[in-house]
């Protein structure tokens, strides 16, 4: 399954390393952003649900920038 | 501005004024210090919080916790030695100059880009009861009569059913001449209704109408990116932590070389200043943002234009092309047969057309369209039976008690039939009747006016190799290429030869070069996805076609092939620039950081400054001239 979410990061570098970040958190296949139009495109695996995965994503991605928000 | 931009530019120049008052005030001792952390504070608290944060999240290489080590490392030698505390605050300041700049560029271009890309209607009006209602458009559903006014947005894909009008197409099509449009015509969402009142009945869902195509072929340009991006990325995480030893070196080793070899002081605080100005250059940023900013603007200049470039990878490969192959039906020519001579005929012109149409009479074959076009007069189904289409030569029949074969040489030499030398000026139908040879159809496809421009501008954009595949004879297609000046062509191929042809050609590919096939979309989808990009035009309205192409071109002008290369060409300039520039400032600057020239003023003067300039750069790709008929024609 597949979802794109809207994000807010400030820095490019910073959106580098959430992406790789995302990629080792369980439930997620592959994660992607872009920078320039702040879209987070996110796969999940079959088995996860995607609110429970979207909260952890949101908590990485706030170690790497406190201030990145996540609409989902 | 957004609040927080404005924000950050108050601060800005709430510090910034603070800190020329404190350069200029003889004050001096704890109080100088105290009074300079004032504005320290101001334009760095957010950077201290964040770096705060950063430590507690373990994430030591982030810039915000180097930029607080550099500053408050440089306060501190300030506050035992040399009492300058404006250096602190200045990189500070630029930094956040720097930021704001930043984000202000980016702001400003993805909102140009957007609008660019203004397609999304926001309403579609039904009629209820004699009045308009305003209703989204995608909870309409397919066969629902909708209402465009003059100036709105056709919602949805449909066919018109009431009224005539022009169409703006220019934010699909990038083409500015209106299109006229009538009853029974049909028309794609995204377009601008120019003049009249039209009733639509839709053809197609909110979801898969061309907007919607579109907008989310453009959207999702980005996810794919491109290898100068992975390359960045991949510089980016080792450059910081690389930055980072070499500056905790450049702290304990020459003071320990010192002590230990040279038996003198060890100057510990030069070299730890010199340590801080290694972070302040630490922040690979510039870089960072400059790379997809360049592709974004160029993905959304192209858009501009009608050239839908589906991902930075395929831009990128864009502009490695040295060899086009092009298909000639629908892409060089019109892809319009249209019957232009009748030869040799032993009957009257009219019969023969009249024995032509009819034995064709069940065929779709664009020529058996082309015959019943010239014929004329609505085809009498009693007067034709036996129709029998023999495969790859033609059709037999027999129409009015006469037997009738109609098709190409290859017919006439299986039933025995001589027939006289052919032209070469496009396909010929021959036409035999009772056993005798009546006579043959000359049928040509035209070129298209700008086809010969649009081969001398590939050429122009430095294009090595254009080579035509067709399914035609070879006779008229070798015609065409000489016309056209090609360097080579491969004709009467089937649709599965096309693609064994294009797999010979890239095999040929020297490595670093691509090969670029540019079809109508229609049946060349294997084509298409088998080159390294394949371009498909014309392919406005064309779902099989968006999604087997890498570049749409949303019109059917083959001279924005070339404007394609100049995009992706243009765009990769500027990407280059950029890593050359940012990479040897920064390294520059490192230099004469470790030997002691460079201070941090000068240290952070570079960083900022290298990434406006690289973000300036970045933003000239959306701006890029398209090839144009006239420019063409003055250089030829």
């Amino acid at each position: 399954m597949k979802r794109s979410y809207h994000i807010e990061v400030e820095c490019a570098n910073c959106a580098n390393k959430m992406e790789a970040a995302l990629q080792r958190i369980e439930g997620i296949e592959h994660a992607a952003i872009q920078f320039m139009t702040q879209k987070l495109t996110v796969e999940f695996s079959a088995a996860a649900d995607p609110d429970a995965v979207m909260q952890k994503a949101q908590k990485v991605c706030r170690t790497i920038e406190p201030d990145c928000e996540i609409i989902f | 501005m957004t609040k927080k931009q404005r924000n950050r530019l108050y601060r800005i120049l709430v510090a910034g004024a603070m800190m020329l008052l404190l350069l200029l005030l003889p004050i001096k001792g704890l109080l100088r210090f105290v009074l300079y952390l004032i504005p320290y504070l101001i334009i760095g608290h957010d950077i201290l919080r964040k770096a705060f944060l950063g430590i507690r999240n373990r994430q030591m290489f982030d810039e915000n916790f180097l930029m607080a080590v550099a500053t408050i490392g440089a306060l501190i030698i300030g506050l035992t030695r040399s009492g300058d505390y404006g250096e602190a605050v200045a990189v500070m300041l630029f930094y956040q100059i720097g930021e704001l700049f930043q984000s202000y560029a980016v702001g400003k271009s993805r909102k140009s880009i957007s609008k660019l890309m203004d397609i999304r209607p926001d309403y579609a009006n039904i009629e209820e009861n004699g009045a308009l209602m305003q209703v989204d458009p995608a909870s309409i559903a397919i066969g629902t009569v909708i209402v465009v006014q003059p100036g709105e947005k056709i919602p949805l894909d449909g066919i018109i059913t009431e009224g005539s009008s022009a169409l703006d197409t220019a934010a699909l099509t990038g083409e500015s001449a209106p299109k006229e449009v009538r009853c029974e015509d049909a028309v794609i969402s995204g377009c601008i209704n120019l003049s009249g009142v039209l009733k639509i009945r839709t053809t197609k869902e909110f979801e898969d109408s061309t907007v919607a195509k579109i907008l989310d072929l453009v959207e999702n340009a980005s996810t794919r990116k491109a290898k100068s991006e992975a390359f960045i990325s991949k510089f980016a995480k080792y450059y910081t932590p690389a930055v980072c030893i070499g500056a905790f070196s450049l702290a304990i080793l020459p003071p320990l070389f010192r002590i230990v070899f040279l038996h003198t002081s060890a100057l510990w605080s030069e070299w730890i200043y010199r340590a801080l100005t290694f972070l302040v250059i630490s922040c690979p940023c510039a870089l960072v943002i400059s790379i997809p900013l360049s592709f974004f603007a160029a993905i959304g200049g192209a858009g501009k234009l009608g050239i839908l470039i589906k991902g930075a990878n395929y831009l990128e490969a864009l502009s490695y092309a040295d060899t086009v192959v092009l298909d000639k039906t629908g892409t060089l020519t019109k892809g319009v047969f249209v019957v232009s001579e009748i030869l040799y005929h032993t009957l009257p012109k009219e019969q023969i057309l009249e024995y032509a149409a009819y034995a064709e009479s069940a065929s779709s074959h664009p020529i058996s369209k082309s015959l019943q076009q010239a014929y004329g007069k609505p085809i009498d189904h009693n007067r034709v039976h036996e129709i029998r289409e023999i495969s790859g030569m033609g059709v037999m029949a027999v129409v009015d008690g006469c037997s009738v074969a109609a098709g190409n040489r290859a017919l006439m030499q299986q039933l025995a039939i001589s027939y006289p030398q052919e032209s070469n000026l496009g396909t010929i139908v021959h036409l035999a009747v009772n056993g005798c040879y009546a006579g043959q159809i000359l049928i040509a496809d035209q070129l298209k006016p700008k086809a010969k421009t649009a081969v001398k501008a590939l050429r122009q954009c430095g294009i090595r190799t254009t080579i035509m595949l067709t399914g035609d004879r070879k006779e008229a297609a070798a015609e065409t290429a000489q016309q056209l000046e090609l360097d080579a062509v491969f004709s009467e191929l089937l649709p599965h030869e096309k693609v064994e042809r294009v797999e010979a050609l890239l095999s040929q590919q020297t490595p670093k070069t691509t090969l670029l096939f540019v079809g109508d979309g229609i049946n060349d989808a294997p084509v298409l996805s088998r080159a390294d990009i394949g371009i498909a035009m014309g392919a406005i309205g064309s779902d099989a076609a968006i999604e087997a192409a890498d570049v749409v071109l949303m019109d059917d002008d083959p001279i924005k092939v070339a404007s394609a290369i100049r995009i992706s060409r243009h765009c990769m300039r500027i990407v280059r620039q950029n890593i050359i520039v940012a990479i040897g400032v920064k390294l520059i600057c490192l230099l004469l950081g470790a030997f002691g020239i460079a201070n941090m003023w000068l240290a952070v003067f570079a960083d900022v400054g290298v990434m406006m300039l690289a973000v300036l750069n970045a933003i000239r790709a959306l701006y890029i001239k398209p090839f144009s008929e006239q420019e063409e024609l003055s250089h030829a």
